[in-house]
């Protein structure tokens, strides 16, 4: 198989993070489990509340109160990040594993210029003298499209548009050269024309540079067009898993397939969306069972009783239900 | 009378100015020549038609700042324009007054984008839902009628009767959008303005939402103007589709001509970059280069000549009308005149 | 009432040391204000009652005190426990009615700048630049000289200057509202604006006014205080703490300090009790992301 020849670059093993609130313990991130190899990209699809954002700041440990890793590991090249301090979270931070955020108007410092928040990253994390640094920047802030880039480098912000602002976030979170990248929503705050854009130049990115991506969103189109594999959270549980083509042809999940049969896309030609019907449960309060099971046309009696476990299926896909679909089925 | 009747809605060089700013005070600026008085404006909508008849659904499309927001808020009567002609059945409102007006409320409603900022946090459901329909109710009796229909709403919209007492906070963002339909539908209008109604939404929420706006046209003969950036969503739920920039239209064609057969450079790129989950859909490649321009200050000529890949000096010196060619199928574009140019 | 005891608003309040403390001191000049009159003997203003052979004892603990008196008396043998309890009545009548009148005019007055804008929306704020730059001592050194002393010119002069904070606040946060969708929603339901800025603007906007007017009780407090000390501001008749502490001032660098501090301590506690409660009041009633 292909897992024992590939290096794991990151391994994530039921990750569980909580948040201690007024209101209730909020399981945000309940036992989730995924790999990445070297120079991949994994989509980290689930819709707002399911804790996908949650799994990226906790590996990077920005998690702070009343929020808390309370248990699992994340190992990166084998070293567990859960365990490291915060000295040494500080190095891998920038440097090995570095993140692009969602909103480009508040990523950015709008006090200090662009020019200044690159040379940071440098700073921090490599030995170039102020010229070499300054020259870096140069160098990739023109390599994500940015014209004049010398002169660019003197700007504040606010100077640059929506579109350019994140391709600034990219050429800082690329600048010292990470092996694996977290970008939450990168294009969601863009216009679709720039979105085009922004990702085609992280495609390119990634494969120049050889970095490995965890791309988080609730755009099931966009994964499908950069991820390689995907991973689907449901009120913080893997609920299914797989190479991308495998997975959007033939979803072994029922939630998987209500996503994708509720996405009106160009060559559809239905009256009606297929709609998932229900809404979220309230994550301070999960059903017992599965957490789907209220929403799920498949469920049965057992499914009130026992949570499923992610199990493989077939190909690369595993799925956490009692009664996955088969390729073909409707659901 | 055997004419036709008027259609639900029609727009001709509909404008939309707005002139920045501040105050006198605040606009004084110190030049070489000395004091003077800047006036800057911002021009978000530059001319605009389009015909919407009873129980079409028509969708306005194009990506931020291309002004399909103000133009909506503009036919809703939420500006005032600058320019033009408004027709809400048959009758020009753009120029009314608030009494005027009043009575006109009652044939068009709105529904908006963010389901978190429509909803007054300190008004209970059954209030919000009633406001619309108060306003047009001028007797004890009719009064005493509201409660009773906007159960009635209510359960329309998929909630039912105990929600009426709650808050919005207590309500998730499909839900309220749906209180937001119940409270557009309450004066039960002809036309209804809905500025990105499902984008805020998650997915599968989406789809719910998409599917009862349809079945309350079908059962209503609502007509719909369907403001989105999202194509996807407008090739599900438009009868006939709107391309807007910068304020202009740039196409305006029936649903399926448009998606098979796009003319103008823009909407080709729209199509282009919207990302899709089936692979190897049929694709053209048409890639902008540079930046949206400032609304404040124009191009000359056409609008999108400074991003067209096949921009040529005509592009510069004249402006394109919106040309008729064909099967429903209207183009702002030279490129009609030289096709040759095309070459992609 | 359970509904409070079970709120985020009470979880919060108890766990924090400050606000109870602060609230704890702003409930003990409560009932001091209205049970005063009560529970002493003295009326200090009351001449008859007054015995001048009583004057200048020193506090009980201190030698030559006297247990009827147990922070001590001034200089005509008014007990100086009894004058705190009336002043702090006076201090707090002035402090929650001009700062009640402050929100009124400046709440009206934001919102009709914030709304209509334009040429209004400038003149209100040019006024409220103007006003700021007044110091109310001024103001009340006007009123002085032009009407005379009196409560109702501490009023007038704690007004004119109070106001301004509130209109600011409510103009910034009338200007976010407007944008809000469901203020446009109203418009096409055909609302007329003043029923607009009633129903859906004012009440939200009244948020951080809350936390404004609390602290703004015990700034007005401590003004009205430096007024009176320069003799601008409450009448002898009516001694608020602060002219308490100006009627000590006279005696205190010759060891008479007791009818000038204890006024002086029960000032700072005052304020220090609505200050703490107004801190924790502001972090609870931000409005959080996420």
């Amino acid at each position: 198989m292909r897992d024992t020849v590939q290096q794991k670059l990151l391994e994530v093993r039921d990750l569980r993070t909580h948040f201690h609130t007024f209101a209730g313990t909020v399981k945000a991130v309940n036992g989730v489990s995924f790999d990445i190899a070297a120079g991949e990209v994994m989509g980290l699809v689930g819709e707002s509340g399911g804790g996908k954002s949650v799994v990226g700041f906790s590996i990077l440990g920005l998690i702070d109160s009343p929020g808390k890793i309370e248990g699992g590991e994340i190992l990166l090249n084998g070293e567990d990040l859960v365990k490291a301090g915060e000295a040494r979270l500080r190095e891998i931070r920038g440097r090995d594993i570095s993140m692009v955020f969602q909103d480009p108007m508040t990523s950015l410092n709008p006090l200090h210029t662009v020019g200044r928040q690159m040379d940071e990253v440098l700073r921090l994390h490599s030995d170039l003298d102020t010229e070499a640094r300054h020259a870096a920047c140069v160098e990739m802030l023109e390599s994500v499209g940015i014209s004049r880039a010398a002169e660019r480098l003197k700007a504040y912000p606010h100077q640059f548009s929506g579109g350019m602002r994140q391709r600034v976030v990219i050429a800082i979170a690329l600048l010292a050269r990470p092996r694996l990248i977290i970008a939450d929503e990168p294009t969601t705050a863009l216009d679709v024309t720039i979105q085009s854009q922004i990702l085609k130049l992280m495609r390119r990115q990634i494969a120049e540079k050889g970095a490995s991506m965890i791309l988080v969103t609730h755009d099931l189109a966009v994964v499908s067009e950069m991820a390689d594999h995907i991973t689907v959270l449901y009120c913080g549980n893997v609920v299914e898993r797989g190479r991308t083509r495998e997975l959007i042809e033939a979803p072994a999940h029922p939630y998987t397939r209500g996503l994708i049969d509720s996405i009106p896309d160009l060559s559809n030609r239905h009256e009606r969306l297929k709609q998932i019907p229900g809404t979220v449960p309230d994550i301070r309060n999960l059903p017992r069972g599965c957490n789907f099971r209220d929403r799920c046309p498949r469920a049965q009696a057992i499914c009130a009783e026992i949570e499923p476990d992610l199990m493989p299926q077939r190909g690369s896909l595993s799925a956490a239900c009692h009664f996955p679909l088969s390729p073909g089925d409707t659901a | 009378m055997t004419d036709a009747p008027a259609p639900m809605l029609d727009v001709r060089n509909l404008e939309m100015h707005f002139s920045l700013g501040g105050s006198v005070l605040d606009r004084l600026r110190f030049g070489k020549k000395g004091p003077r008085i800047d006036k800057p404006v911002v021009r978000a909508v530059n001319g605009v038609n389009f015909t919407i008849e009873r129980g079409e659904i028509m969708a306005l499309v194009g990506e931020s700042g291309c002004g399909k927001s103000t133009v909506a808020k503009t036919i809703a009567r939420i500006y005032k324009p600058t320019g033009g002609e408004l027709r809400v059945d048959g009758e020009d409102v753009a120029e009314h007054d608030f009494a005027q007006m009043l009575p006109v409320r009652a044939k068009m409603q709105m529904i908006f984008q963010d389901p978190y900022a429509s909803l007054n946090p300190r008004q209970k459901v059954r209030d919000i839902v009633a406001e619309p329909l108060l306003q047009q109710t001028k007797t004890t009796a009719e009064r005493r009628e509201v409660p009773k229909k906007i159960e009635a709403l209510l359960a329309k919209v998929g909630l039912n009767a105990e929600h009426a007492g709650r808050y919005p906070h207590q309500f998730s963002g499909g839900q309220r959008q749906r209180i937001g339909i119940a409270r557009a539908l309450s004066v039960t209008p002809g036309l209804i303005v809905a500025d990105e109604p499902v984008s805020a939404l998650d997915v599968s929420i989406q789809a719910q939402i998409l599917n009862l706006m349809k079945d309350l046209r079908d059962e209503f003969g609502l007509a719909y103007l369907f403001i989105s950036h999202d194509l996807s969503v407008v090739h599900h739920i438009a009868d006939k589709i709107g391309v807007m920039y910068l304020g202009f239209m740039v196409e305006n064609a029936p649903r399926d001509v448009l998606f098979s057969r796009p003319r103008h450079p823009y909407t080709r790129a729209l199509l282009s970059a919207a990302p899709s989950i089936k692979e190897n859909r049929d694709k053209e490649e048409i890639e902008l280069t540079g930046e949206v321009p400032s609304a404040l200050s124009l191009p000359s000529g056409c609008c999108f000549r400074t991003r067209c890949p096949f921009a040529w000096d005509r592009c510069a010196a004249e402006r394109p009308a919106l040309r008729d060619v064909g099967d429903g199928q209207t183009v702002a574009c030279h490129l009609i005149d030289e096709p040759e140019r095309d070459v992609s | 009432m359970t509904a409070l005891f079970q709120s985020e608003f009470f979880y919060n309040y108890r766990r924090s040391s400050s606000a109870m403390i602060g609230s704890a001191l702003m409930a003990f000049f409560a009932l001091a204000v209205l049970l005063g009159p009560f529970i002493v003997a003295q009326d200090p203003y009351d001449i008859a009652a007054l015995n001048l052979m009583d004057s200048y004892k020193p506090p009980v603990w201190l030698e030559g005190g006297d247990p009827q008196f147990w922070l001590g008396t001034d200089g005509q043998g008014r007990d100086v426990w009894a004058s705190i309890l009336y002043g702090a009545r006076i201090s707090l009548f002035i402090g929650l009615v001009a700062m009640v009148a402050s929100c009124f005019i400046g709440t009206l007055l934001g919102l009709i700048a914030g709304f209509y804008g334009g040429l209004v929306d400038s003149v209100i704020m040019r006024i409220a630049d103007i006003q700021l730059s007044f110091p109310s001592i001024l103001i009340a050194l006007f009123l002085m000289s032009a009407v005379g002393t009196g409560i109702d010119k501490v009023l007038i002069a704690l007004t004119a200057v109070g106001w301004v904070v509130y209109a600011r606040t409510v103009r910034g946060s009338t200007l976010s509202e407007i944008e809000k969708e469901y203020v446009q929603a109203a418009k096409v339901a055909g609302l007329p604006n003043h029923k607009i800025i009633r129903k859906h603007v004012l009440p939200n906007v009244l948020t951080p006014l809350i936390v404004i007017a609390t602290i703004q009780v015990g700034t007005f407090v401590l003004i009205e205080a430096s007024l009176s000390f320069l003799g601008v501001g409450v009448p002898i008749t009516q001694p608020s703490l602060g002219l308490l502490i100006k009627n000590g001032f006279d005696v205190l660098f010759s060891g008479l300090w007791w009818t000038s501090v204890f006024p002086g301590v029960a000032i700072m506690m005052l304020v220090f009790g609505i200050n703490l409660f107004g801190d924790f009041l502001r972090d609870e009633l931000n409005p959080r992301l996420k």
